[in-house]
């Protein structure tokens, strides 16, 4: 048997590359540790001190309400940047992100739902819902629902697979674009619908709330709220971390050119669906551990987390702050979402108005979205 | 056996590749790719209609034909683009491209050149040589990925091949149109393919650029095999040694450019007008 010759490229006699080329960048500068370490200091020491230890009446105190408001932003900034590694980096637009997220916070809030005991209204071992619909038992699907460990595995789990089932089978088919981006809304609609029927199990309408303890520490407690909190900053800090060895990675590169010329990457021999899938999954996984965290700090889970117009919203908090950059994701979840708690404490009418108006004006003026404003200045300066 | 030099199986398979066909491909018959009574109909309109063609491994081959005559979708079915609704096209002797998808006849060694030229445009020149360069392409082993000095030698080389070695740094969206080409071809080489299906390579090239490109498919003669779908007469003339006309889907003529261009029936069709 022959092999018919691979195609020398001629040798040449020693061509130099510019230096630097082919060496990666470093993960961060050391500007970015530091900044990232400060981060990560704040949210782990100085909002503790400031919120248990510093009295009430001392102007550094901080509320309940703030360390609360700050630690959901944080969850959703997560959400963010697990939308911007599907959406930003491999051009799949997802309006289902916010099933993932839920699915995270329901896996967990069952075992918060465990931890309240008989502290219930009923008094009884079964949460409230399951007695007002006289249930005489936990489903199966409940089943050991009561260990913290099993619990988190839920967490990660029931998202991932369900978005590795669902991709596979999307981008195997090959699904793109608003297609796709329209069975993703049709998947979080379809989840919202089964988790309001009360006989899903999974408290209908209201879903869970009323939560007492995780572990064996008092949700209500401030220092248990304050390690939520910094759990909470250090997983966004990681999650940043992360985003950025990927994209740097020649994954990353893998990932854009999916966004930029997927037949191109096909014929240069690469299956994008196996990439697709890795982080997608890695996407829902991400969000689903974030709603986890969201879910014993807001207090409450349920089904509107799923509805249509919530994934939307993850859509526009990316396009504002920047798609496609690395902290654009995060600036734009942080800028919507303090913007949305002051509108719907001062003119609630006035908020989707609003929003609406924010993402066509950034369409249409701000492709590169907030961070594209802060880069042109640094230029300008430059 | 062959005229052809050979490479060590151990060279071609070094490079672990995917979910593939592995190895070289069988030339044992001279031929590489062997195309039978392959039929592609749009709603009813047959693209392809029988389209029965042998490629002998290290030929030049020159595909010419008038719009519309069914070139591109001839490369799209080669390449695992388009499935043909009936006929064969197989790859050596074993390898049946019908059965493969598009990333595995990339490994199984067939690269291509699109009409419009095709790069990652938010990429430098540098990456997308290094995206496209013949190395494990799965997930997990392109996490880990890192250059080595053999592959930056080569990456460099194909730089200097492609007169782009100025522009490594350079988005490739900001190339010329005829400096993408040049970038494409490039790609192709890295992927070490033994056949090359080269839609269109020099439109919208200048002239002097068409020359060099023609140089170059020279420089790479000996040994490999490229197809070349072109409307260049002149470009055509400077490197063919057999030039087969399609016409509505079908051969129409076949043989040296001199014997072809004398052709009635491709005198009426083609030349003529
Ligand atoms: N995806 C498609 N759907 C419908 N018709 C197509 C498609 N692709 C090609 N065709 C038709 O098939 C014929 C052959 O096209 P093509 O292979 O592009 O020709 P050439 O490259 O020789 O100019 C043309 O008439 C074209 O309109
Ligand atoms: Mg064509």
């Amino acid at each position: 048997m022959n092999q018919a010759q691979v195609i020398e490229i001629p040798a040449m006699p020693a061509v130099r590359l510019p230096a630097g080329l082919g060496t990666p960048p470093a993960l961060f500068s050391v500007k970015g540790w530091a900044a990232l370490l400060a981060f990560v200091l704040s949210v782990s020491v100085l909002v503790p001190v400031l919120f248990i230890i510093v009295p009430q009446d001392n102007s550094f105190h901080l509320s309940a309400y703030f360390v609360t408001l700050v630690g959901k932003i944080m969850c959703y900034c997560v959400v963010a940047l697990a939308m911007n590694l599907i959406w930003g980096y491999a051009g799949i637009l997802s309006l289902g992100h916010g099933v993932f997220f839920a699915l995270g916070g329901y896996a967990f809030g069952m075992y918060l739902m465990r931890m309240i005991g008989r502290e219930g209204q009923y008094q009884s071992d079964l949460p409230d819902f399951m007695v007002f619909l006289d249930w005489k038992a936990y489903p199966w699907y409940w089943s050991f629902t009561e260990h913290f460990w099993y619990a988190l595995l839920l967490v990660v789990l029931v998202p991932g697979v369900l978005a590795f089932v669902f991709g596979f089978f999307a981008f195997r088919s090959r699904i793109k674009g608003v297609y796709f981006a329209i069975i993703t809304q049709a998947l979080t609609f379809a989840f919202m619908l089964l988790f309001f029927r009360n006989d899903t199990g999974f408290g209908g309408n209201n879903g869970f709330t009323d939560f007492k303890r995780i572990l064996d520490f008092r949700i209500a407690e401030p220092a248990t709220r304050a390690t939520l909190f910094a759990l909470t900053g250090i997983y966004l800090a990681a999650v940043l971390v992360l985003t950025r060895a990927i994209v740097r990675s020649k994954v990353g590169r893998i990932l854009t050119a999916i966004r930029d010329s997927e037949n191109r990457l096909m014929f240069s021999g690469y299956n994008p669906l196996w990439y697709k899938l890795s982080v997608w999954t890695l996407s829902a996984v991400l969000c689903g551990i974030a709603g986890a965290l969201y879910v014993p700090q807001v207090g409450i889970i349920n089904p509107s987390e799923m509805s249509p117009a919530n994934s939307i919203e993850i859509a526009i908090w990316v396009a504002v702050g920047g798609r496609g950059t690395l902290l654009g994701p995060v600036l734009g979840a942080a800028l919507v979402n303090g913007a949305k708690s002051f509108f719907t404490q001062s003119f609630p009418e006035y908020w989707l108005f609003f929003l609406g108006l924010l993402f066509i004006l950034v369409t249409l003026f701000l492709p590169k979205g907030v961070i594209g404003i802060v880069e042109m200045l640094r230029r300008n300066r430059a | 056996m062959s005229a052809l030099p050979t490479v060590s199986a151990a060279e071609s398979s070094s490079a672990a590749v995917g979910r593939v066909v592995s190895g070289g491909v069988d030339t044992s018959h001279r031929a590489i790719l062997y195309l039978e009574d392959i039929t592609v109909s749009f709603d009813g309109f047959r693209a392809l209609d029988k389209l029965t063609l042998t490629i002998d491994a290290g030929e030049l081959r020159c595909i010419i034909g008038p719009n519309g005559a069914g070139k591109t979708t001839m490369m799209d079915v080669i390449t695992g683009k388009t499935r043909p609704d009936s006929g064969s096209a197989f790859f050596g002797q074993t390898i049946d491209l019908t059965r493969l998808t598009e990333a595995e006849i990339a490994h199984a060694g067939i690269g291509r050149k699109f009409q419009k030229p095709t790069v990652f445009e938010n990429h430098t020149v540098f990456e997308n040589l290094e995206l496209a360069m013949k190395t494990d392409k799965r997930v997990r082993a392109s996490l880990r990925a890192r250059l080595d000095s053999a592959q930056l030698d080569r990456i460099a080389a194909t730089l200097d091949l492609i007169r782009l070695s100025g522009e490594a740094r350079k988005l490739a969206g900001l190339l010329s149109h005829g400096q993408k080409q040049w970038l494409e071809i490039g790609m192709l080489l890295m992927q070490e393919p033994q056949l090359l299906l080269l839609d269109e390579p020099v439109a919208g090239m200048t002239d002097e650029e068409t020359e060099r490109t023609a140089e170059l498919f020279k420089t790479l003669a000996g040994g490999h095999t490229v197809i070349v779908v072109e409307h260049d007469m002149e470009f055509i003339a400077s490197i063919a040694d057999v030039v087969t006309v399609l016409h509505e889907g079908s051969v129409l003529a076949e043989g040296s450019l001199d014997k072809v261009k004398n052709d009635s029936r491709v005198i009426e069709v083609y030349l003529g007008r």
